[in-house]
């Protein structure tokens, strides 16, 4: 088995899904001769040729839009956006069209393509270039989005992504493509689209995030006084309510972590859920640590603006306080 | 040094049916009478059947909706073109390119009516769905090429857009990616002359609309948009050599809306009735009888059991529409995914509820 970074697992899984289909193809900027400019897509273009392993245009509406073509040509796009502000063009196409396909057709077509969106920030990098923009996805009924943290889920959700027979957006916390390390198997597996992992036990505070921001609760579950368990989410739509849910009828206290800006951000729909399903198990309202709600700064004073583990801490010395 | 002059082009123009029904024999396209009757026959049914839109939607037995009248030519000349196995992707203003696509009537009907069904394709016929965002269906049309070339199917893509939709940011994607690719998918723009109630000359200072082809690496041409034999020859011709790997074409249908855009507007507030009169004359339908009846063809009587015909297939079809059982509450929640997941079943049930 090898030892995998974030972005070599990605690369695995879609180096084995064209391997395993030929109807899989990769497209998008830089995707080919370059390997992505994150290489995520390194020596595919070796191994499968041009008419599969598609140097673009720089073209983000035409990217996703003959993406769209594709798939409901029979063909099973998964497509590359260079960075998450530049994937706001695709959301008309998204919008409009990939996620509403199946219904308006009343299931005579289907949209099965996959758009990969290097996310989130913390690694001081451009502007435009730190976005979280899950929220917009998750708004789009039709669409499903997820979100690996770990090298392991990585591979098995992008295969489950890429098999899977909706348009799936699968967000890349690009601040965690190199950070990790684990060991991946390089047979076929998939991670199930919709399920959540508890990546640590405890009994006083939940933790909910997803991405990058799994490592920072790791990281502040460690050093707090109080128990905490942490959830990742993995999928975010659609969302495993039952895990959440179980969770904070035993610990009674969830706190909501998210990189995105705090208003409409995902976390104000956790919030929601947590309230509707266990309300009468709370000990506390339920916290959000997220971004805030001002543009991300750049790097010289982007620490201000992401949560951390320290913040973290905070707020579950807090909750616990209530 | 002098400039030098690096590439010239030309944007050809092309007409075979006159306004007074007089034919070019040079530039006639190999056709059957039995075919020209088709054309004829084809858009006679589309305009029908289009006024039975417009009064269904007058007495509120449908919604908005978006005449063609006018623009059968380039829709039944250009749809003609194509083999079974061809895929077509409309706009929203496609009447005749839908009949001869063999789309049910009643599914045309139902769309308007408002009932999702109206898009459900039936399996054996490659037309995409009805496309309302200006301009969005053109990379599909894009990646439907590139999915047929890729499987190594020897078919070409038809793709319908207006005059409006040649000044947003897809078309200009959408035009790049199948020059670049060299695909079998040809553009048939249908230059109606306004976008709702905004006139050509303030949507581009672009000469014609066929030139922007140029840019992107591949031909247009400008046909007489009420001609359906121009229409049909330039489709067929750019269809055949996309279909052997010639690459892609851009079709300018040149013709004229003669309704409002939609049963929302009133199209004598951005233009005079002297306008509509002029292109009256022009009638993609009045020019091809005028032929028929030269060549024999046409008499009133034929004209008067063809309509009688046509009457009793669009009564059907409204029959058929507004007779068929409604949708269960459960449709509208059953396509959004593959599998619903246990928020939109909670959503459903509290429905069923109420």
């Amino acid at each position: 088995m090898a030892t995998l970074t974030l972005v070599q697992a990605i690369n695995l899984a879609l180096r084995l899904e064209m391997k395993r289909d030929k109807k899989v193809i990769v497209l998008g900027e830089d995707v080919g001769v370059d390997g992505g400019v994150f290489r995520a897509t390194e020596n595919l273009l070796k191994l499968y040729g041009p008419e599969r392993v598609i140097d673009t245009p720089l073209a983000e509406t035409g990217i996703i839009g003959s993406a769209i073509g594709m798939a409901v040509g029979g063909i099973k796009p998964v497509a590359e956006a260079q960075f998450d502000g530049f994937a706001i063009p695709m959301i008309d196409q998204l919008y409009n069209h990939a996620a509403r396909i199946r219904n308006r057709s009343r299931g005579r077509f289907t949209c099965p393509l996959v758009l990969r969106i290097p996310c989130g920030g913390g690694i001081r990098a451009l502007e435009h270039h730190s976005e979280s923009p899950e929220t917009f996805f998750c708004h789009i009924p039709g669409l499903k989005v997820v979100v690996p943290s770990t090298p392991y889920d990585a591979k098995g959700l992008l295969s489950a992504a890429i098999r899977d027979p909706d348009p799936v957006i699968y967000l890349e916390p690009k601040k965690l493509y190199r950070a990790i390390k684990e060991e991946v198997p390089e047979n076929d597996f998939t991670v199930p689209i919709g399920k959540a992992i508890v990546r640590r036990e405890g009994t006083d505070v939940t933790l909910i995030a997803w991405g990058a921001m799994v490592q920072e609760c790791l990281k502040a579950a460690e050093g707090a006084k109080a128990s905490c368990e942490v959830i990742d989410l993995r999928s975010l739509k659609p969302l495993d309510i039952e895990t959440i849910t179980a969770s904070v009828k035993k610990t009674g206290r969830a706190i909501v972590v998210h990189e995105a800006q705090k208003t409409c951000g995902f976390g104000a729909e956790l919030s929601a859920l947590i309230q509707e399903k266990s309300f009468l198990s709370l000990k506390a309202p339920v916290t959000r640590v997220t971004g805030l709600d001002i543009i991300i700064p750049l790097p010289k004073l982007e620490h201000y603006y992401f949560p951390n583990a320290d913040k973290i801490t905070k707020a579950v010395e807090n909750i616990i306080n209530y | 040094m002098p400039l030098k002059s690096l590439a010239r082009f030309e944007v050809p123009y092309l007409q075979i049916l006159n306004e007074q029904g007089k034919v070019d024999g040079r530039l006639m396209p190999k056709l059957s009478d039995k075919d020209v009757l088709y054309l004829y026959e084809t858009m006679v049914y589309g305009r029908l059947l289009d006024r039975t839109c417009l009064s269904l939607q007058r007495e509120g037995r449908m919604y908005t909706y978006p005449s063609s009248e006018g623009q059968e030519a380039a829709q039944a000349g250009s749809a003609f073109a194509l083999q079974q196995e061809d895929w077509m992707f409309p706009y929203f203003r496609e009447i005749c390119s839908h009949l001869v696509r063999g789309l049910p009537p009643e599914k045309y009907l139902l769309y308007w009516m408002g009932d999702e069904r109206g898009q459900q394709i039936p399996e054996n016929i490659n037309n995409f769905m009805i496309c309302v965002p200006v301009s969005t269906q053109l990379p599909h049309a894009v990646g439907m090429a590139y999915a047929l070339k890729y499987q190594k199917k020897k078919s070409a893509v038809l793709v319908y857009l207006g005059d409006g939709a040649t000044s947003k940011g897809d078309f200009h994607e959408a035009m790049n990616l199948a020059g670049t690719w060299k695909l079998p998918v040809v553009f048939l723009c249908n230059n109606n002359q306004y976008a709702i109630s905004v006139p050509l000359s303030k949507q581009t200072a672009s000469k014609t609309l066929a030139q922007k082809a140029i840019a992107y690496g591949f031909s247009g041409i400008q046909v007489d948009g009420n001609d359906v034999l121009a229409v049909y020859k330039a489709t067929l011709d750019a269809v055949n050599s996309a279909r052997s790997g010639g690459g892609p074409a851009f079709i300018e249908a040149f013709t004229y809306r003669l309704g409002d855009h939609t049963t929302a507007d009133d199209s004598s507030k951005y233009r005079s009735a002297k306008e509509v009169e002029e292109w009256r004359k022009k009638d993609p339908i009045t020019r091809l009888q005028k032929y028929l009846e030269e060549k024999k063809l046409w008499t009133q009587a034929y004209q008067k059991k063809l309509e009688a015909d046509i009457q009793k297939k669009i009564s059907e079809a409204v029959k058929a529409a507004e007779g068929i059982e409604p949708q269960p509450v459960e449709s509208i929640f059953n396509f959004t995914y593959s599998e619903m997941d246990w928020n939109l079943k909670e959503q459903l049930n509290k429905i069923k509820e109420n």
